[in-house]
């Protein structure tokens, strides 16, 4: 039984980031057309049936399913197609650490709305993001083109050094939620502060909060970030793909979006808390009530990460679409000099305020 | 690491006028979802084949040759417009009109529109003005060569 249930919620979770994943190549284009003062992608249609172009992510797997899956002669087969495969899979794994609820119950069993509740899960979704660099490396690598190389090479690069601001972003929030376990993590963040505000990750940490989103910026390598692949200048890694396995590539990069909004969501915005809304109801500072059943509550707390969730998607494709890219020695410079000692500055605040309260 | 922290600020602002951008085409695109006139549109893209802007009065578009008042083209095979053409796209061969005022009408008149390049050069040479670019059409593309080449019948037409 127990099997059946984390089977199920497999597939409700990959369904639901595959589906969010697909959506936002549409969201993309919709947004920066809207941003542009453009109209965006809008003839993909089904018998005639155009709804906003909604159709276009389903034209796009369609072109890309039929285009001929070439590898170049001069590149080493087995790591070339492997390459793609494997940065899907580190992203892709990632979802299932993140809570997607509270616990619910049914039938007399209770249920948690995340599939892996580790003890370790931060730390999980950590090493699974930095695992991602193989891929990069190894789509580089066995290309056996100079410039895919190159392009491989400042990926890693790029991606180790945001790692370490990264990782030591999180330190502080881990000193304030004494815990790794993110189901944990976000139960400790239901609270209040001074009595009205939500005891989210955002309002105790927020120097943290800045690094972690500027690191995770670049996690993406998307544009302000897109050194490893600059795709209307320089030559990235995945010159020599093709189809379905530039296609990978391209879903693993929507995917890393999905993945930093959920975790700035459970990290900094309370994961699936909603402000004053407890077990029974809505409990309001000013000293209202609204009382509620179990099962809208926990409705609630879904739909409320969701939302947060898509706020960031749509906030990362803002960004996308505002920035110039960085030169390559301001990229270094501001891991290494700016968000690497700034998280080092929060670490030792966070210790000595937490000290002082104690 | 203090200088970096100067451009902190300006990127706000900038992503602050993206967002403002979004916001205030998204109003508009929501108002004319529910069916609301408003004099700003969301967007400025004119959708090309359901909607088109209208062509300046002076557009030059396909040309077509005219008519006398007894349904025989107004031209007279001088091949002013054969000379001045410069991408040489315009054929016409001559034969006699029996009316000794007119003496030439052109047998073959051939427009080579995969050559032609637009320029009204033709309109502006004829003495007759019996060649002119007012038709309006500039969806002109073919599937084959051959369809592009247009002659007297479809010039006249």
């Amino acid at each position: 039984m127990d099997i059946v249930i984390v089977l199920i919620k497999i597939v409700l979770a990959l369904v639901w980031f595959l589906v969010l994943t697909l959506y936002l190549t549409w969201l993309e284009r919709k947004e920066s057309a809207v941003i542009q003062d453009r109209v965006g992608a809008n003839r993909a249609s089904i018998f005639g049936i155009r709804i906003l172009g909604l159709f276009q992510p389903f034209a796009d797997a369609i072109k890309m399913i039929f285009k001929e899956d070439f590898v170049p002669a001069f590149s080493k087969k087995f790591l070339h197609t492997l390459a793609p495969f494997l940065s899907f899979f580190f992203v892709a794994i990632c979802i299932t650490a993140m809570p997607f609820g509270n616990d619910i119950m049914v039938g007399g069993r209770t249920i948690s709305l995340q599939i892996f509740d580790a003890n370790v899960g931060l730390l999980f979704v950590l090493a699974m993001l930095s695992l991602g660099i193989y891929g990069i490396l190894l789509s580089g690598w066995a290309s056996n083109n100079r410039y895919s190389l190159l392009g491989g090479i400042r990926g890693a690069a790029q991606l180790i050094s945001y790692e370490v601001a990264l990782g030591l972003s999180l330190v502080g929030l881990i000193m304030v939620f004494p815990s790794l376990k993110l189901s944990e993590i976000v139960q400790s963040q239901g609270g209040l502060l001074f009595g009205f505000l939500p005891k989210w990750g955002v309002f105790l940490q927020p120097l943290g909060f800045i690094i972690f989103l500027f690191a995770a910026l670049a996690e993406t390598k998307r544009v302000p970030f897109d050194l490893p692949e600059g795709e209307s200048e320089i030559i990235g890694f995945f010159t020599e793909y093709g189809g379905l396995k530039w296609g990978l590539f391209m879903m693993t990069d929507f995917m890393e979006i999905i993945i930093v909004s959920t975790l700035l969501t459970t990290l900094f915005f309370g994961g699936w808390q909603v402000p004053w809304l407890s077990a029974d109801g809505f409990q309001f500072p000013w000293g209202g009530q609204w009382q509620m059943a179990r099962w809208l509550v926990i409705i609630f707390q879904v739909l409320a990460f969701n939302i947060k969730v898509f706020f960031f998607c749509w906030l990362q494709i803002l960004i996308r679409w505002t920035y110039p890219r960085f030169r390559y020695d301001q990229l270094m410079d501001m891991g290494w000099k700016l968000l690497v000692p700034l998280s080092l500055v929060n670490i030792v605040g966070t210790g000595l305020l937490l000290m002082v309260i104690k | 690491m203090i200088r970096s922290l100067g451009y902190f600020w300006e990127l706000i602002k900038g992503s602050l006028i993206t967002a403002r951008h979004f916001v205030v085409n998204m109003w508009f695109h929501t108002l004319k979802l529910f069916g609301i006139k408003t004099k700003r549109r969301g967007a400025v893209t004119i959708q090309y084949p359901e909607q088109k802007k209208a062509l300046a009065s002076r557009h030059r578009s396909l040309q077509r040759l005219l008519k006398r008042q007894d349904l025989k083209p107004r031209c007279v095979s001088c091949m002013l417009c054969v000379t001045v053409c410069p991408s040489e796209c315009i054929y016409v061969e001559a034969a006699e009109d029996p009316d000794p005022d007119i003496q030439k009408y052109p047998s073959t008149f051939i427009i080579d529109l995969s050559r032609c390049c637009f320029c009204g050069f033709c309109v502006e040479a004829c003495p007759e003005d019996a060649i002119r670019m007012d038709t309006g059409k500039i969806d002109l593309a073919q599937s084959t060569r051959q369809d592009l080449i247009y002659d007297l019948d479809k010039l006249l037409k």
